[in-house]
């Protein structure tokens, strides 16, 4: 018998009180265990609401979400989900909200009903594989936005998910956290479906690639991902558009 | 915006638990406010500025928060003596300034004085998260400790998302007047950061639950209360039951 995927999505629709239009028309989607799945649409296409259905935030009007093959729908239920899929969201501002670094990280551990000494240490140890450790006694609001960034991956990678969604995870990055971010993705060893309109990103972290339009996806069947040589201005002066 | 001016430094005060400097600065600043003695407030005025020297505080810091308070005392220096009803102290022109007046003047201004320094030196001296967990561990209700935790850490976000939108005002070319016009955006800046709040508030809250949050926090930090929290809480007991019987001899005596 084949495994069931990690999540399956099965005619998922979802619309806004007061608006015609649904949001999201009859959605189809899986990921596998370690599948990395790109999805790329236009602004306001239900890219972030698809996220918060399947995290539970949202609740569909029709259509299922399985887990490993079990189908959810209460709170309860997504809480077995989220303890092992992560969001990144695409503020760190919403996510980051204690005083301090190693308090924020050590946050989800705690309510997964980790020890103090436990979460302490768990933290202690994400931070310092991404290379995070000398922010740990920062105050949170004080990072710059690049740090914002990368502490709230670290406060979601502490909780040790099976899979990651990352919503926008490149906005308002500088070139060089930006690299720093698909390096340290890539060296996860995790599944994860990552919102972006930036194409490189996708193609330097992701194996396949989905389309979102209007509510429904487009083109989701292992399209090869490539690069294309492009001319614009500035294209004489030497620079980098990342390494692939 | 920085409120933590004090919380920064090593000396004995700020090591103290927050919840040890929580309990006897309540307990100084109720025998103070309820005193009606002039010892009593003189020796909370003493013992306050004894504490603010163990803190070993920026006295000129502390200074400028004393003079923002003694300006609310100066309208009472300039209203009770005339108003109160009492002996006669002197004339001036057509005012007369009482006597009852005048001393009870005083009684305020030392008894505002001692409470603002006790508070400086006992409460300023912990971080704002600190004495937030020490309002969770002293069973203060959990969602008054969340609301103090939440204000500070969204308040700058909050501020800046303000300063954000009277940029975008500026760039426009608006300027403050006495008009319609003026009224109406400053109305639309306050409902936009009121709305953009409440929704940063909701993406929060939701980014919580995401990571299991069910509506208790987890301290990282246990901080065991130890042979100095024991003594400086004794030697406040002390300090406490003195002032409160200097208060008692002198209503008895008066």
């Amino acid at each position: 018998m084949i495994a069931p995927p990690l999540i399956e999505i099965n005619d998922l629709s979802f619309s806004y009180p007061a608006v015609e239009s649904p949001i999201l028309d009859r959605i189809n989607l899986t990921l596998q265990y370690q599948q990395q799945l790109g999805l790329i649409g236009p602004n306001g296409c239900g890219k972030t609401t698809l996220f918060h259905c399947m995290m539970g935030l949202l609740q569909p009007q029709s259509g299922t979400i399985r887990f490993k093959g079990k189908e959810i729908r209460e709170s309860g239920e997504f809480f077995t989900l989220r303890k092992e899929i992560g969001l990144l969201f695409q503020d760190a501002d919403d996510q980051l909200f204690c005083p301090t670094v190693i308090e924020d990280v050590a946050f989800g551990p705690l309510n997964l009903g980790a020890s103090p000494k436990a979460a302490a240490e768990a933290a202690h140890q994400t931070l310092g594989e991404l290379g995070l450790e000398h922010l740990e006694n920062r105050v949170t609001h004080h990072l710059s936005g690049g740090e914002k960034k990368l502490v709230s991956l670290a406060t979601i990678l502490a909780m040790q998910p099976r899979a990651l969604f990352l919503d926008e995870p490149t906005n308002n990055l500088d070139p060089e956290t930006r690299e720093r971010l698909i390096a340290i993705i890539r060296g996860l060893g995790l599944g994860y479906i990552i919102i972006s309109h930036d194409y490189d990103f996708l193609a330097a972290t992701c194996t396949d690639l989905a389309g979102m339009k209007a509510g429904r996806i487009v083109a989701a069947d292992h399209s090869a991902l490539h690069t294309h040589h492009h001319v614009h201005p500035h294209g004489a002066h030497p620079h980098q558009h990342g390494d692939h | 915006m920085n409120f933590e001016t004090f919380s920064a430094s090593t000396s004995f005060v700020h090591q103290l638990d927050a919840r040890v400097k929580l309990l006897s600065g309540l307990g100084l600043v109720v025998v103070i406010a309820l005193g009606r003695a002039f010892p009593t407030a003189w020796g909370g005025l003493c013992l306050a500025i004894c504490l603010v020297l163990a803190a070993r505080l920026d006295l000129g810091q502390v200074f400028r928060r004393l003079l923002l308070v003694n300006g609310f005392v100066l309208f009472l220096w300039i209203t009770l003596p005339l108003t109160y009803p009492g002996i006669t102290a002197f004339t001036f022109g057509p005012l007369t300034f009482s006597q009852e007046g005048i001393s009870l003047a005083l009684l305020i201004s030392i008894k505002t004085n001692a409470t603002v320094l006790v508070l400086i030196s006992l409460l300023a001296t912990s971080s704002l998260a600190a004495l937030g967990q020490a309002l969770v561990q002293l069973k203060v209700p959990a969602k008054l400790c969340l609301l103090l935790l939440f204000s500070y850490r969204y308040i700058f976000v909050i501020h800046q998302e303000y300063l954000r939108l009277v940029r975008a005002a500026r760039l426009r070319c608006f300027k403050a007047g006495t008009n319609l016009h003026t009224y109406r955006t400053t109305g639309y800046l306050f409902g936009m950061t009121l709305v953009k709040s409440h929704h940063r508030a909701h993406r929060v809250r939701q980014a919580m639950v995401l990571r299991g949050f069910q509506g208790k926090f987890h301290s990282l930090h246990e901080s065991p209360v130890g042979r100095n929290e024991i003594g400086f809480a004794l030697l406040m007991l002390i300090a406490v039951a003195f002032l409160v019987g200097l208060e008692l001899i002198n209503r008895i005596s008066a």
